[in-house]
């Protein structure tokens, strides 16, 4: 951690902080243009520009209701799922709107892979928690499965741990097992981006940094994003930051300058700590 | 938050807090008592009846009660084309209605949970479940009996009718369990709709489900009513569907109310037969389905 705590500031709040990367941002995977979202008649996103560059880690913060995780669940057309959500805009992926009707659905959300807050492991063995999103988009052999488990597993920081019971309940794991199992599955698929909804913050502090280890190994394969409501964490996995609030992108740059010198007064009272 | 300097700080009132701490425990070990009360009340009538049962039951129960037909009384007769009569009626009841159960319940609970087409489904089930169950006999009797005389499969299909909105509430109250984030989990990897829903949704509530359906058979299996006028009884052998069939419940209707001590004997050995075996699926199941670690 190179997170620094210096002298108390005079209001309540965490101070100042640095961010560990000072990458310059890759060109973007996901280019978000003129993003509104509706709950029903509320407006939720106002207008959202945003790149989320290729190999990188964009992290998302603001203030609870401020519509990251709206944002994020746009990118996987999670909101189809309920009939009142609509996204108006642009989402491009590869040139291709992936908000616009008549996107192959199962196929983008092979693509883009998302991990949730709690850590949802299905009802079967760790081995079948793996190989069930595998085998909705491929046809392997039983050995390419097990070696695909393998990999995945071993990405996700997990094999060691669970290696001599891959035929165990994936439930009797620990939360932070079950939340590295989950990113697992979501990477056996082979995405290209990986969605993440504040994926520790129902974790220990111990599971949490073997996720961020996690998030820093992984983004050298997959794009990523991730939403988080802890200030320290953006500083620590994301390579650019982006801030939100009621529903507005105020600001979004690369960590460094983020944290050093935001351009808006908003985004430097949030990251202190002084408001939100 | 200006506005506290008028206000006093509030004070900790001890000797308040020890009336109200004795008051609490006081409601808390009355509530306790009417619980276990109640509880040992439930407990008397379930054992009494099984006590009864045992007692009553267990004096005649004997090699022949299997392996004999019924006959008329005084002449030694056993219960075999009942209980075999009941084992399939039950079975195929259970093997029709079950699956349009789960289908209907999922349907509910997955694709109209708040359509008005799913609310009227939901309410017409809702109404069946409580419906009286000789009005299902006489539903059957009319569509199937009447004019094609009684017969096996009519009591099949009476007790479906009975079996089917007891594994729709069940199995839609289940799926609606299943917390969003799992559903949500399946989606995002890629999972169509119904993949989701079989795959994991199932997985998920099988206990409960496999529940509501042994409900089900526990209920039917000791249904009299709809099948006094659908399958009617048979004091023959008769594996034929399309003929009238015995059942337990109808023997013991029939043999408990007779004057025959041998019949009424009978009466009681069906009727425990019935009870134990009900339990013993439910305790069978109840392991098969022990969440395994």
């Amino acid at each position: 951690m190179s997170t620094t705590m210096v002298e108390t500031v005079e209001k309540a709040g965490i101070g100042p902080m640095t961010a560990r990367s000072d990458a310059a941002l890759h060109p973007a995977r996901i280019s978000i243009r003129g993003l509104d979202f509706f709950y029903g008649t509320n407006k939720a996103l106002k207008s959202i520009s945003l790149d989320l560059p290729e190999k990188q880690v964009t992290g998302m913060i603001g203030p609870s209701g401020c519509g990251k995780s709206t944002l994020l669940r746009v990118l996987n057309r999670m909101y189809d799922l309920y009939p009142n959500q609509r996204a108006i805009g642009e989402v491009l992926m590869d040139g291709e709107n992936i908000i616009a009707p008549g996107m192959d659905l199962n196929q983008l959300r092979s693509r883009v892979g998302m991990v949730f807050q709690k850590p949802t492991p299905f009802p079967m063995s760790i081995y079948d928690n793996i190989a069930f999103g595998v085998k909705l988009h491929e046809r392997l052999s039983k050995s390419a499965m097990d070696e695909r488990v393998e990999w995945s597993l071993s990405r996700a920081a997990l094999w060691e741990e669970v290696k001599d019971r891959l035929n165990a309940s994936a439930t009797g794991l620990s939360g932070g097992q079950q939340q590295r199992l989950c990113i697992a599955r979501t990477i056996a698929t082979r995405p290209e981006v990986i969605l993440l909804d504040e994926p520790t913050s129902a974790l220990d502090p111990i599971s949490t940094l073997k996720i961020e280890e996690l998030i820093d190994e992984l983004k050298h394969e997959f794009t990523i994003a991730i939403v988080t409501h802890n200030m320290q964490q953006a500083a620590r996995c994301a390579d650019q930051v982006a801030f939100f609030f009621i529903g507005e992108l105020i600001e979004a740059g690369p960590a460094a300058q983020m944290f050093t010198s935001p351009r808006q007064k908003r985004t430097q009272e949030y990251i202190t700590g002084r408001f939100g | 938050m200006s506005a506290t300097t008028a206000m006093a700080e509030p004070r900790r009132d001890l000797r308040m807090a020890a009336t109200l701490s004795r008051r609490r425990q006081r409601r808390n070990f009355v509530i306790k008592v009417f619980c276990i009360l109640a509880t040992v009340v439930g407990l008397v009538v379930l054992a009494s009846i099984l006590f009864t049962l045992l007692r009553l039951g267990i004096g005649g129960l004997k090699v022949t009660v299997f392996t004999h037909m019924t006959k008329p009384s005084g002449e030694d007769g056993g219960l075999l084309n009942p209980i075999v009569g009941s084992l399939i009626q039950t079975g195929i009841g259970a093997a029709i209605g079950t699956p349009i159960g789960i289908m209907v319940g999922t349907y509910l609970a997955e694709y109209a949970a708040k359509s008005v087409l799913g609310n009227a489904v939901r309410f017409v089930s809702d109404v069946l479940l409580s419906a009286p169950s000789i009005l299902i006999g006489l539903f059957i009797y009319q569509l199937f009996v009447n004019g094609h005389g009684y017969s096996g499969i009519a009591g099949a299909l009476s007790l479906a009718v009975i079996v089917i909105p007891i594994v729709v509430r069940t199995t839609e109250d289940m799926l609606r369990l299943i917390p969003v984030a799992l559903r949500e989990a399946a989606v995002a990897l890629g999972a169509p709709k119904w993949k989701a829903i079989v795959l994991i949704c199932y997985r998920a509530a099988l206990d409960g489900i496999a529940t509501g359906v042994l409900l089900a058979v526990a209920r039917v299996a000791g249904e009299t009513a709809p099948l006094l006028f659908t399958s009617l009884g048979n004091g023959n052998w008769s594996l034929d569907l399309t003929k009238p069939m015995a059942s337990l419940p109808l023997a013991i209707y029939k043999y408990a109310g007779s004057p025959a001590d041998d019949w009424v004997q009978l009466a009681w050995v069906g009727a425990m037969l019935i009870t134990f075996g009900v339990l013993a699926l439910n305790i069978v199941a109840r392991v098969a389905l022990r969440p395994r670690r």
